[in-house]
């Protein structure tokens, strides 16, 4: 047991019986969930026709993964995630070194471009689908019959494209208020000397302000990443998944077997493939980001 | 200060409460207009009934559905009255989930109700529900525009000349549209309307073996027509259009033709909250092949879960609620358009109701020419016109109709969406152990 200056103790016993109780809530909290998600994903369960139960050994499983609905599902969460990463990223990036310049108003500017991530995702998706997509009485329908082109009924021609518009619109903001605060701590200096060197303003981007940025955007990449994969109320408020499958993602396929087709086997197979895909992306995730924090 | 004035009077509240020995029953219910009038009503109920009090729970119909689905089917027992559709009544007191009602009072008068109505919330000759306010399937036209076009409406249309119609009247520049339709997936959305539009079609949804008829040629020519008709006379976004949109669509005068629940005709009639109520036809649902099955039939029912500890409080509402003295109390409080419809004979032969709604004979009509128990040209194994009485349908007619959705905004062929359709009704069926 080592000591240190100030008296206390590290490790041993009485450290383990001080953390005991926080960290078996913990593990009790993340566990119980889990093992009941893995209990129910093995059982034949169905909420409407309790007259089928028992063990159904891998059966949950093998119907769920010969399901083309599921990697429907799986592709549109992958796209989803890919599209709405790379416009928050390099949006936000742009936007970042926008905002950073001197102009009128810029306070203000600031607070407008970031508001859209403090309004409520099932409030931002009413907004969009009934006040600008909407083909009838929205504003961008408006625009075309403005300028003469046909009016787009978005939901349903291109419903995966606007639910990623909806959700970029949301999630750029975030990535532009981590951005800036990193250019923020942008050394002037560096800035001053590479200007004084002969450098341009794309020159000074690329050079300066991106690797600057590396670890802010790695930071961006990871929590939009685990929020993204489980986009819900955007898609259930819009599209519901549809038309067909076209919108569907991981999360809302659970919804509509746990709680549209009240299979809870299903469900909670489908549940456990999701924790397994999260996982996989959050172990690549953290290795990459990890290894741009040790710089 | 503040607190030395709320304590006691928290303190006479609650001995008030215990002084009034008043059981508190739990009543969940849809946000429809009928059931929001009953719950304006609740005053009246507990000055009658001092012993009972009334605590509601009102929710869209959907998150209704999952609420007391996963309450029932856990044993919850959180409500002790539940608002259920004609498709639960028949499976869930199958499953000894309903309390039977057997033993009504001789004066709430059974054999007033509707006997498809009755007959489809009875199993083995006793009721497990109450019907609150029934439906069927009709069709709405604007008067004004048929003159216009010089089209005579026959005593039964047919789907063919629907179409003929739809094109005479059809108007987009002027924001009219030939037609409108329920687009929006679910079962109880568009599959309500396109299960009536296959029955008269002449499919089924299963033969007799249970096995699926979804890519059949009858089903291709009736959602073929649907997604022609749609794309040629209906309005824009339709795929989002369920029975609320359409309403305030055909009520604002977007729409020449709606074929959708007899329910609707109380509101398009008001002139309060509808622009068209002086210029509205009325007519039967449309057929084609056959007349079986072009009409569907739907009730909202009061039905008490064995779960309940509330059983007799229970049963001494729902049996106000659906009672002959409620629709005429309805009646005279709120006027006789808005009584709910759909349940008793001698709503319809109430003069006050016949001369307030015009449409009270169509409704009447449509309802008593529903059978479930003979809804297809073909035999089929099943109970029911617009729906499958079998606890998967829910989840089979959310994937057809899903596919007939992706069809109909042009994402997919038909002939594709119902092959595939046709394969994860087949899944589904097979996981349920209909079948190997």
């Amino acid at each position: 047991m080592r000591e240190r200056t100030s008296g206390r103790t590290v490790g041993g016993f009485r450290n383990l019986f001080l953390q005991g109780p926080a960290v078996t809530l913990l593990l009790l909290w993340m566990l119980v969930p889990l093992g009941m998600t893995l209990w129910f994903s093995f059982q034949r369960y169905n909420l409407i026709n309790p007259m089928i139960s028992g063990f159904a050994g891998w059966d949950n499983y093998t119907y769920l993964l010969t399901d083309p609905a599921l990697w429907t599902a799986m592709g549109n969460t992958l796209l989803l995630v890919g599209w709405v990463l790379a416009i928050s990223v390099i949006g936000g990036t742009l936007l970042a070194v926008l905002f950073q310049q001197e102009f009128f108003g810029r306070g203000i500017a600031r607070l407008l471009v970031i508001a859209p991530f403090f309004v409520m995702p099932t409030v931002g998706a009413l907004v969009w689908k009934n006040m600008l997509m909407h083909p009838v009485n929205g504003v961008f329908a408006w625009l075309s019959n403005l300028l003469g082109l046909p009016v787009i009924d978005w939901f349903s021609s291109m419903p995966l494209a606007s639910i990623i518009i909806i959700v970029a619109w949301q999630w750029m903001p975030f990535a532009l208020l981590i951005l800036l605060t990193a250019i923020q701590s942008l050394d002037d200096d560096q800035v001053e000397a590479a200007r004084m060197d002969g450098a341009g303003p794309l020159a000074i981007f690329w050079f300066i302000t991106l690797p600057h940025l590396k670890r802010a955007i790695s930071v961006v990449i990871m929590i939009e990443m685990i929020f993204l994969l489980t986009i819900f109320a955007e898609i259930f408020v819009t599209t519901s998944g549809g038309p067909g499958l076209a919108s569907t993602n991981l999360a809302y396929f659970i919804y509509i077997r746990a709680l549209l087709d009240f299979d809870v086997g299903g469900a909670s197979a489908g549940g456990v493939i999701a924790i397994i895909l999260a996982n996989i992306v959050a172990i690549f995730l953290i290795r990459t980001v990890a290894k741009n924090l040790e710089t | 200060m503040y607190l030395k004035h709320v304590l006691p009077l928290a303190g006479a509240a609650t001995l008030a409460s215990f002084a009034a020995h008043a059981e508190t029953i739990t009543v969940a219910t849809v946000n429809n207009n009928d059931m929001i009038i009953m719950q304006g009503l609740t005053d009246e109920f507990e000055k009658a009934h001092p012993d009972i009090d009334l605590e509601w729970v009102v929710l869209e119909e959907n998150v209704l559905r999952q609420r007391l689905t996963t309450d029932i089917a856990t044993d919850g027992g959180q409500f002790d009255v539940m608002t259920v559709g004609t498709y639960e009544v028949p499976i869930w007191a199958q499953q000894d989930w309903l309390v039977e009602l057997d033993d009504l009072p001789e004066s709430y008068n059974e054999q007033d109700l509707l006997k498809p109505v009755r007959d489809g919330l009875s199993q083995d000759g006793s009721l497990y529900a109450l019907p609150f306010y029934g439906e069927s399937s009709m069709m709405y036209y604007r008067t004004d525009l048929f003159e216009k076009a010089g089209i005579e409406m026959p005593e039964q249309p047919s789907w063919d000349q629907v179409q003929d119609w739809a094109s005479q009247i059809h108007d987009p520049d002027n924001d009219v549209y030939g037609i409108c339709l329920r687009g929006k997936p679910g079962w109880g959305e568009n599959m309500a309307f396109v299960s009536t539009l296959v029955n008269t079609f002449g499919g089924r949804w299963f033969d007799e073996d249970w096995q699926p008829e979804i890519n059949s040629p009858e089903w291709k020519e009736a959602v073929g027509f649907y997604v022609d008709l749609m794309n040629d006379y209906g309005p824009p976004g339709a795929t989002s259009n369920g029975f609320n949109e359409n309403q305030a669509l055909f009520s604002s005068g977007k729409c020449g033709m709606w074929v959708d629940a007899t329910s609707a005709a109380g509101g398009l009639y008001n002139p309060d909250e509808s622009q068209v109520a002086d210029k509205l036809g009325f007519a039967p649902a449309p057929i084609a092949e056959t007349p079986k099955g072009a009409n569907w039939l739907w009730s909202w029912t009061l039905a008490i879960p064995t779960s309940s500890d509330s059983k007799d409080a229970a049963k001494t509402f729902i049996t106000w609620a659906t009672s002959q003295e409620y629709i005429e109390l309805v009646g005279e409080t709120e006027g006789w358009t808005s009584v709910p419809p759909g349940t008793r004979e001698s709503t319809y032969e109430n003069p006050k109701y016949q001369e307030a709604a015009p449409f009270a004979d169509f409704v009447l009509n449509a309802i008593q020419t529903a059978d479930p128990t003979d809804s297809t040209l073909k035999p089929s194994p099943y109970i029911g016109v617009q729906t499958v009485n079998i606890p998967e349908f829910q989840a089979v007619g959310t994937q057809v109709g899903q596919m007939i959705g992706a069809a109909l905004a042009g994402q997919q062929s038909v002939d594709a969406a119902l092959d595939q359709a046709q394969r994860s009704v087949e899944r589904t069926m097979r996981q349920a152990g209909y079948y190997d």
